[in-house]
C-alpha cells in the first residue's frame, strides 16, 4: 500500500536553514581553539624557475614565531588522481607559477606570520615561462613536470567509435567548427581555511573547508607518512566550493605537519588574493567540432578535438580531459564519434573540476554548432534537438548507458513558456532568443582510486529515546547534502526532520562517502540512506509486530506512529516502536551502502562518463544587445530541468537558478585571465583580475528573471527516483547567451566569454562584408597517439577497443611524435 | 601598544583590548568571538562581512575599530531577539534564500537596513540594495523572494513576531 509522502517532495525549510540565517554554521574559519597559532605561505613572484636557495634566518628570528618550513619537510608528493602525484606542500626545488607556495611560517598571530614570511629571501634561477598551450605544443624542454605523456603534453588521448569518417562523408552537409572557452574561476566568497590540531591521545585531527574530506584523509596520510587511522579529518560545512575544495591542498598539508611538530593547533585562512591561486577552475579549452548531418537535420557522425589549458599541476586534468568529450552522445543521437583530447601543462594555477567539470566547454561548441545547423538547413533549433534526442534505455556510441531521458519534455516546456515560436527570428533588431539542451551525471560511476568498496555508507543509531542519528561522510557545501540525508531517513521512518541528527563528513565518526562532486551525493548517499533507514524500519517493524501483533506487512510508519494500516487508531508511537525493537534485538544500528552498477565501457578512458543515470536540461535565454556599444544585457531566463523527483522541491529550484546564475557569469563577464608584467619588472605571467572587485561576477543587478520548471518522471537509479541538480542547469546557459546574440544582432560570437568587444568587432566584420564572426581561427596540429577503435554497440561491439594495448602503466611515447611536436610552428589562437 | 575599545554589540556593552590597526570585522571575530560576520574579501568588494554601525550598513572589513569607540553595532546575532529569529530570518530559511549560508549574514544586515528605512521597498529597490552583497549560490531570486516575504510577516505583526 502506498501512502503519501510526509517529506520527500514537499518544499521545506532546509534542516540546517536555522543555523545559517543565525551566523552559527561553524565555518572553518569561524573555529578558534586555546593555543592556537597561525600560519601563512611564502608564494612564489614569478612563473617557473629552480629554486636555488631559501634562507629563512630572519624569519626564524622575528619574536612570536613558532616554526619556519620550507619544502626540505614535504619529500613525498601528492595530488587528487593516483596517476598524478605530482605536488608537494611546499616546492622543494621548482616553483611552477607565481602563487606556488614555498615556505611557510607559523606565529602567535597573523600579522607576526605575516611579517616574518616577507623577511624570507629566496633566490630562482628562471626558466621558459609557458604562458598558454601554443608555448607548450611548441617548446617540449624544458619540462613542466618530469612525467606526462611527452614534452610538455601532459594527457594526450584519442578515441573513435565507428567508422566517423565514412559517415561524415557521406552526409549531405560538413560542419566544420572552431569554438574557445576562457577559463574562469570558482569564486567562493569562502576562503579556504585549515585549523589542524593533535587531540590528547597524540593523533592529527584536520577541521577544513573541503569538499572531499575522504580523499583528503587519503592524501594527508600519504604526504605526512601517518597511518590514515590515525588521522581524522572533519569537513567544515563550506562556504561554497563549485569544485575549487575538492583537491587535497598544500595549506592543508602545512599545518598538519606544523600542528603535529609544535603539538598546538595551527590555523590558517587563505586571502582571497590566495584562492585565486588555489584555483582548480574551468579549464581554457580550443575546440574544433566536424559534424556530418544530413539535410534533414541528423548527424551522422561527429568528429571532436579539444587542447585543454591545464595550467601547473595535474589535479583532476586527466579525468576533465575525458569529460570534454565524455557527454556529447549522452544528449543526442551521435552513431559515430570520434574524440580526440589533448591537456598541456603551463605556468599558471592548476585547472581542475568547476561545476560541469570539463564538460561546460564542448557543451557550449556543440549547442552552438546546432544552432548553425538550424540556421543553414532553415530548422527551427528546437526541432533541430526534438528530432534527435538520444533515446531512452540505450546504449550510446561510446557506451554509456543511459536510463530515462526527460529532455523531449524539457525543450517543450521552454518552448511553449518562453513563447519561443513567436519571437525566434521574430524579434526586432538588437533584441534576441537563444536556445540549448545538456545533459549531466547523477555521480561518476568510478571512483578516483579504483577499487570495489561502495561510493556512499550510512549507519543509523536508534535508541528508547526515539532520537535517530545519521551518519554519513557527505559534505555539506551549500547544496542541501544534509537535507537530503535527513529528508530520506525521515520520510522512511514515518517522523519528522527535526526527530533527526545528522552527523557528516568526520572520517572518525561516519562512513565513507566520496565526497561532493560530479553531483553525486544525492544519488549515492540518498540510495545508502534508503536502504539504511529500510533495515531499521523492518526491526522496528519485527519489534512491534510481536508485541502488538499486528500482521507486519501491515504496518505503516507516519505521523510519528506506527500503526495498523486496517486499524490506524491500533499502534503505538515511533519512541515506544523503537523499545519494542530494542528490547527484542539488543542495541539498534543498521547501514546502508551503495555501489554504482558496473559500465559496458571497457576501453581504456571509458571510466570518465559512465552514471547511474543522466540529468537533461533545456533553456531559453532572452537577450537585449546595443549594436552602438555591444553591450549585453539579458532580461529572462526559462529552464526547465529533467530531476527525476524533487526531494526538497525548495533546494532543487535554487540549485537550478544557482546554476543559472553562474552561467551567466562564465557566459558573459568571468575570466580567469592572465597578463605579462612589463620586463622593467619581473615580466611575470601574472592575473589579469586578481580580485573580487576585478573578476566580474553577477550582481543583484545584473540577474535574469528566471522561470523554473521541474521535470519530474522518476529515475529507477535514484532514490525517490531523484537525479542530479547541481551542474546540470549551468551548461546550457553560455550556448543559449551566444545563440540568442546571433538571433538579436547577427553575429556569431564563437568564444566565451561573450564580451562587448567582440560583439562590436563582429559586428565591424559583419559591416565589412568578412565574416561575421569571432572566434578562433584554427585548432592546431596536435601529435594526437593511435586512436584506440571501439564498435558501437549497434554495430555489435563488445565495448573493449578493438587494438586496445592491455591497459600499458606507461604509454611508449613515439620518438617521432616527440620530434613533430618539437618542430611543431606556434598555431595562433585568437 | 593594545587599544582599549569600548562599544555596544547587539545591545550589550563590549569591552576588548585590541590591537589598534585592527578593522572592525577582526575585532568582532577574533576578540568578541561572534563570528557569525564573515569575511570573502577584507577589500570591501563582497559585503560579507556587513554589520550595523549606529544603524547604518557598513563594511566591517574597512572600518578601523579605533573608530567605533562609544558607538552600536548590530552583527547577525543580533537579529534574533530573545530566542526569536527575526522575520528576515525565518524567510530566508524557509524559502531557501540561504544555501552555503557564507554570504548570508551580510545580506541579513543589508536587508534589514532597507526595511528599516524604508518598509515596503519594491523588488527593484532591494535589487539596488543588497547589489553590494556577492552571492556564488542562490541566483539572487529566492533572496528576492525571501524578503518580499519578510515585508509582508513584518506588516501582519511587526518584528519577531513567531
Amino acid at each position: 500500500m502506498t501512502r503519501p509522502r510526509n517529506v520527500i517532495g514537499k518544499p521545506r525549510r532546509r534542516v540546517d536553514g536555522r543555523a545559517k540565517v543565525t551566523g552559527q554554521t561553524k565555518f572553518a574559519d569561524d573555529i578558534i581553539l586555546p593555543r592556537m597559532l597561525h600560519c601563512k605561505l611564502l608564494r612564489s613572484t614569478v612563473p617557473h624557475a629552480k629554486i636555488v636557495r631559501i634562507d629563512t634566518s630572519k624569519a626564524a628570528a622575528v619574536d612570536g614565531v613558532s616554526l619556519v618550513l620550507t619544502g626540505e619537510s614535504f619529500p613525498i608528493p601528492y595530488g587528487i588522481l593516483p596517476v598524478s602525484h605530482d605536488e608537494h606542500a611546499l616546492c622543494p626545488d621548482v616553483v611552477r607559477f607565481v602563487g606556488d607556495p614555498v615556505a611557510a611560517v607559523v606565529a602567535r598571530d597573523e600579522a607576526t606570520a605575516d611579517r616574518a614570511v616577507r623577511l624570507i629571501e629566496v633566490e630562482y634561477e628562471t626558466l621558459r615561462t609557458f604562458a598558454s598551450p601554443a608555448d607548450s605544443l611548441a617548446y617540449p624542454e624544458p619540462r613542466i613536470h618530469d612525467y606526462g605523456d611527452f614534452g610538455n603534453v601532459h594527457k594526450a588521448v584519442a578515441l573513435q567509435f565507428g567508422d566517423v569518417d565514412a559517415a561524415i562523408a557521406g552526409a549531405d552537409h560538413v560542419f566544420d567548427d572552431t569554438f574557445f572557452f576562457e577559463g574562469n574561476t570558482h569564486l567562493p566568497i569562502e576562503q579556504h581555511a585549515t585549523v589542524a590540531t593533535k587531540d590528547p591521545d597524540g593523533k592529527l585531527v584536520v577541521y577544513s573547508s573541503t569538499q572531499t574530506p575522504h580523499y583528503l584523509h587519503r592524501a594527508l596520510s600519504k604526504a605526512l607518512a601517518i597511518p590514515a587511522a590515525h588521522i581524522r579529518v572533519v569537513a567544515t560545512p563550506n562556504g561554497g566550493g563549485f569544485g575549487g575544495k575538492s583537491d587535497p591542498f598544500n595549506h592543508e598539508v602545512v599545518v598538519a605537519h606544523a600542528a603535529m611538530r609544535l603539538d598546538r593547533p595551527v590555523k590558517i585562512a587563505l586571502t582571497r588574493e590566495e584562492v585565486f591561486y588555489c584555483h582548480r577552475g574551468r579549464h581554457p579549452v580550443l575546440m574544433r567540432f566536424r559534424a556530418g548531418v544530413t539535410n534533414d537535420g541528423r548527424v551522422t557522425g561527429l568528429d571532436l578535438q579539444t587542447l585543454l589549458d591545464g595550467g601547473a599541476y595535474g589535479s583532476y586534468g586527466v579525468a576533465s580531459t575525458f569529460y570534454t568529450g565524455a557527454l556529447q552522445t549522452v544528449t543526442y543521437d551521435i552513431p559515430t564519434y570520434r574524440f580526440r583530447g589533448c591537456r598541456v601543462f603551463t605556468n599558471k594555477p592548476p585547472c581542475g573540476p568547476k561545476r560541469g567539470h570539463g564538460t561546460p566547454q564542448s557543451r557550449f561548441g556543440q549547442e552552438v554548432q546546432l544552432d548553425k545547423i538550424a540556421e543553414k538547413l532553415v530548422i527551427d533549433p528546437a526541432d533541430l534537438r526534438l528530432n534527435i534526442v538520444q533515446p531512452p534505455d540505450s546504449l550510446t556510441a561510446n557506451f554509456l548507458r543511459v536510463g530515462t531521458i526527460g529532455l523531449a519534455d524539457c525543450i517543450t516546456k521552454v518552448v511553449e513558456r518562453s513563447g519561443w515560436r513567436d519571437k525566434y527570428r521574430k524579434l526586432p533588431h538588437g533584441r534576441g532568443v537563444g536556445l540549448a539542451c545538456s545533459s549531466y551525471l547523477s555521480g561518476a560511476g568510478l571512483p578516483i582510486n579504483w577499487n570495489d568498496l561502495p561510493h556512499s555508507g550510512v549507519q543509523l543509531k536508534l535508541d528508547r529515546s526515539g532520537g535517530v542519528t545519521v551518519f554519513c561522510g557527505a559534505t555539506e557545501i551549500g547544496q542541501g547534502s544534509d537535507d537530503v540525508l535527513v529528508g530520506i531517513v525521515a520520510e522512511v521512518l514515518g517522523i519528522e526532520p527535526f526527530d533527526v541528527r545528522a552527523v557528516t563528513g568526520d572520517t572518525d565518526l561516519t562512513p565513507v562517502d566520496l565526497g561532493s562532486y560530479s553531483s553525486r551525493v544525492t544519488l549515492m548517499m540518498g540510495n545508502a540512506a534508503i536502504q539504511a533507514a529500510e533495515r531499521a524500519r523492518e526491526l522496528i517493524a519485527e519489534g512491534v509486530s510481536a508485541k502488538l501483533d499486528i500482521p507486519k506487512s501491515r504496518l505503516v510508519f507516519a505521523d510519528r506512529r506506527v500503526f495498523d494500516s486496517e486499524d490506524p487508531g491500533k499502534g503505538t508511537s515511533f519512541r515506544e516502536a523503537v523499545c519494542m525493537a530494542e528490547a527484542k534485538f539488543g542495541t539498534l544500528g543498521t547501514t546502508g551502502s551503495y555501489t554504482p552498477p558496473k559500465s559496458p565501457a571497457k576501453f581504456k578512458g571509458g571510466g570518465v562518463g559512465p552514471s547511474p543515470t543522466y540529468s537533461y536540461t533545456a533553456c531559453v535565454v532572452e537577450v537585449d544587445v546595443d549594436p552602438e556599444t555591444g553591450w549585453v544585457t539579458v532580461p529572462r531566463v526559462w529552464i526547465a530541468h529533467d530531476i527525476g523527483c524533487a526531494l526538497n522541491p525548495v533546494l532543487v529550484r535554487g540549485q537550478v537558478e544557482g546554476g543559472v546564475y553562474m552561467g551567466i557569469g562564465e557566459a558573459l563577464m568571468e575570466e580567469q585571465a592572465f597578463r605579462r608584467l612589463p620586463a622593467k619588472l619581473s615580466h611575470a605571467l601574472v592575473h589579469k583580475f586578481p580580485s573580487i572587485l576585478e573578476y566580474k561576477s553577477p550582481t543583484f543587478l545584473d540577474m535574469p528573471e528566471v522561470f523554473t520548471d521541474l521535470i519530474e518522471h522518476p529515475d529507477p537509479a535514484g532514490p525517490f527516483g531523484a537525479k542530479e541538480v547541481g551542474q546540470g542547469p549551468l551548461l546550457p546557459i553560455m550556448p543559449a547567451v551566444a545563440n540568442a546574440v546571433y538571433d538579436a544582432v547577427g553575429v556569431r560570437i564563437d568564444s566565451i566569454p561573450v564580451t562587448p568587444e567582440k560583439i562590436l568587432r563582429a559586428l565591424e566584420a559583419k559591416a565589412a562584408g568578412k565574416a561575421p564572426r569571432s572566434g578562433p581561427a584554427s585548432f592546431p596540429e596536435i601529435p594526437w597517439p593511435e586512436t584506440l577503435h571501439v564498435t558501437p554497440p549497434w554495430a555489435g561491439g563488445d565495448g573493449r577497443a578493438d587494438n586496445d594495448p592491455k591497459r600499458p602503466t606507461h604509454r611508449k611515447v613515439d620518438a617521432g611524435i616527440e620530434a613533430k611536436a618539437a618542430g611543431m610552428t606556434k598555431e595562433a589562437r585568437s | 601598544m593594545k587599544l582599549r575599545l569600548n562599544l555596544s554589540v547587539n545591545g550589550e556593552p563590549a569591552e576588548a583590548l585590541v590591537d589598534p590597526d585592527k578593522t572592525l570585522l577582526e575585532v568582532l571575530r577574533e576578540d568578541l568571538q561572534l563570528t557569525g560576520t564573515k569575511h570573502g574579501c577584507e577589500l570591501g568588494e563582497c559585503g560579507a562581512c556587513a554589520v550595523l554601525l549606529d544603524d547604518q550598513p557598513v563594511l566591517s572589513c574597512l572600518v578601523v575599530s579605533h573608530e567605533c569607540e562609544g558607538r552600536s553595532v548590530v552583527t547577525v546575532e543580533g537579529l534574533t531577539v530573545d530566542g526569536r529569529l527575526h522575520p528576515l530570518q525565518e524567510c530566508f530559511a524557509d524559502l531557501g534564500a540561504s544555501q552555503c549560508g557564507y554570504c548570508t549574514p551580510g545580506i541579513l544586515i543589508a536587508a534589514k537596513a532597507l526595511l528599516d528605512r524604508d518598509p515596503n521597498p519594491s523588488r527593484d529597490l532591494i535589487r539596488e540594495a543588497l547589489s553590494g552583497n556577492l552571492c556564488r549560490c542562490t541566483g539572487y531570486q529566492q533572496i528576492l523572494d525571501a524578503v518580499q516575504a519578510s515585508i509582508v510577516r513584518l506588516g501582519e505583526g511587526g518584528e519577531q513576531k513567531k
